[in-house]
């Protein structure tokens, strides 16, 4: 729950213009993106997402580093992407 | 015997320590304290405090917001839990964590609708889909994730919701902070201050620390050369005898933090006029409530919760190990009665959690290691 993850941002959800769909290695769920309001992402962009809420934009290379990091520490990120495959955010 | 780790960019690891070696005054002995519980599973993980000078030692503070609820707001959301017409909704890492009479997995097992989320907007999905049902979020976490529960009660109150209620048990770092510098126990030299926290309150709150303490803070990244890098820039402004707050992690932290976060929070939010820590007991203003505007949503309000305090188990020292005077290996319980199977403190249920970090990672401290290395 602690843990910021990354997404890529791939699609947009009609008529929701909060929610947005993203790819977190491998795993695609939709997300809120109301707080980034300020600078919404783009298609391709990436975000670090905490309990499906996009909290901030990130770069690319951002993003890889943040991954490495995540799949270094094994089990706790396991558990955080087997949470967010649960989720259904609509 | 080798306790490293190597990853990535070793190399600049070994140049990062060098470099920090440099700046020790002989004779002196230096203590920072990481504060974000995402820090100390790195600082464990990969081993770091073997790239620091014998002199440099890391503490661990009340970073981990599981790790900071106290026994009786557990018994108090189980207590929400057994009302028949609740569906009761937690985070995973709350699963786990014990109240006197066990754990919302213990409940669960016992047939309580207790379901865990990933989300709260999974919890509003569960709301809309059970209208004959009361659902509660367990919401626990610092200012990370109380723009999310936020962001939800707002979401529900514009959609109508009447079944949605949260049981409010966020924190507020700050405050800690500030508690841990004025508690007579510990000398600190400086803070590594927490990156995902500031990624929404930025790093103007830890200006009282660099101002009224004269202690240095660097906001630091979650990667090892992040943190090693924090170190150096607080070992820096020590040496050249100033204090202030720096931000290693401009790549994700901004200064001002996240506005519509922050305004989200502020709208149905408010600070309680005091909020008992697990192990550091009551600090003031130090966690939030729902705003009277949203009393709508506060399961505190709706359901009548006993609100009984109860006193930590004896055996458990998470207390000491939150505060940074006892490293975790040192709690008696540590690894023998406590382990993150059958957990008695906190500390040892989230994998943020000083004493699971430890226990995972089978570290050891330095004068264990020679204790060790010498029998
Ligand atoms: S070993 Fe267990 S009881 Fe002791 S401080 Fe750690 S979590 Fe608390």
């Amino acid at each position: 729950m602690c843990l910021g993850i990354p997404g890529e941002v791939i699609e947009f959800v009609p008529g929701q213009p909060d929610l947005a769909k993203v790819d977190v290695s491998g795993v695609r769920r939709v997300i809120n993106i109301g707080l980034l309001t300020d600078d919404p992402p783009k298609v391709g962009e990436w975000v670090l997402i905490h309990v499906g809420f996009a909290l901030s934009k990130i770069d690319e290379d951002e993003a890889a580093a943040a991954l490495e990091f995540l799949e270094g520490i094994g089990q706790a990120y396991e558990e955080e992407l087997a949470a967010l495959q649960e989720s259904m955010i609509e | 015997m080798k306790f490293v780790d190597e990853f990535r960019n070793a190399d600049q690891a070994h140049a990062l320590s060098a470099k920090i070696a440099a700046l020790c005054e002989p004779g002196r002995h230096y203590k920072f304290m990481e504060v974000c519980g995402g820090h100390t599973h790195t600082i464990y993980k990969h081993g770091l405090e073997d790239y620091l000078p014998e002199s440099v030692e890391l503490v661990h503070g009340p970073g981990c917001p599981v790790c900071v609820i106290p026994m009786g707001r557990v018994d108090d959301a189980m207590h929400l839990a057994a009302n028949p017409d609740v569906i009761m909704t937690s985070f995973g890492d709350m699963m786990r964590v014990p109240g006197s009479q066990g754990s919302f997995f213990d409940a669960k097992a016992q047939g309580t609708d207790i379901r865990m989320v990933y989300s709260p907007l999974d919890s509003l999905k569960i709301a809309r889909q059970n209208p004959d049902k009361r659902v509660v979020f367990m919401a626990i976490g610092f200012e990370t994730t109380a723009p999310s529960t936020a962001m939800t009660v707002l979401r529900a109150a514009a959609e109508g919701l009447e079944n949605f209620s949260i049981f409010c048990n966020h924190v507020t770092i700050v405050p800690a902070i500030k508690a841990i510098l004025d508690s007579p126990d510990l000398r600190l030299d400086g803070f590594i201050g927490p990156g995902h926290v500031s990624t929404v309150i930025g790093c103007r709150p830890y200006e009282f620390i660099a101002r009224d303490y004269g202690k240095p803070v660097v906001v630091a990244g979650f990667e090892p050369l992040d943190i090693l890098q924090s170190i150096y820039m607080l070992m820096l402004q020590l040496s050249e005898g100033r204090s202030a707050v720096e931000n290693q992690y401009t790549r994700v932290v901004p200064w001002d933090g996240n506005v519509v976060a922050l305004k989200a929070i502020g709208e149905t939010m408010e600070l309680r006029p005091y909020f008992e820590w697990r192990g550091l007991g009551f600090i003031s203003h130090s966690a939030l409530r729902m705003r009277p505007g949203y009393a709508r949503f506060d399961a505190e309000l709706l359901f009548d919760v006993p609100g009984v305090r109860v006193a930590d188990p004896k055996a458990c020292q998470c207390g000491e190990v939150l505060k940074g005077v006892l490293k975790p290996w040192e709690c008696k319980v540590f690894g023998t009665a406590c382990t993150p199977e059958t957990p008695i403190g906190t500390c040892m249920v989230s994998p943020e959690g000083a004493c699971a970090a430890y226990y995972n990672f089978g570290r050891l401290n330095r004068q264990r290691v020679k204790e060790v290395s010498r029998s």
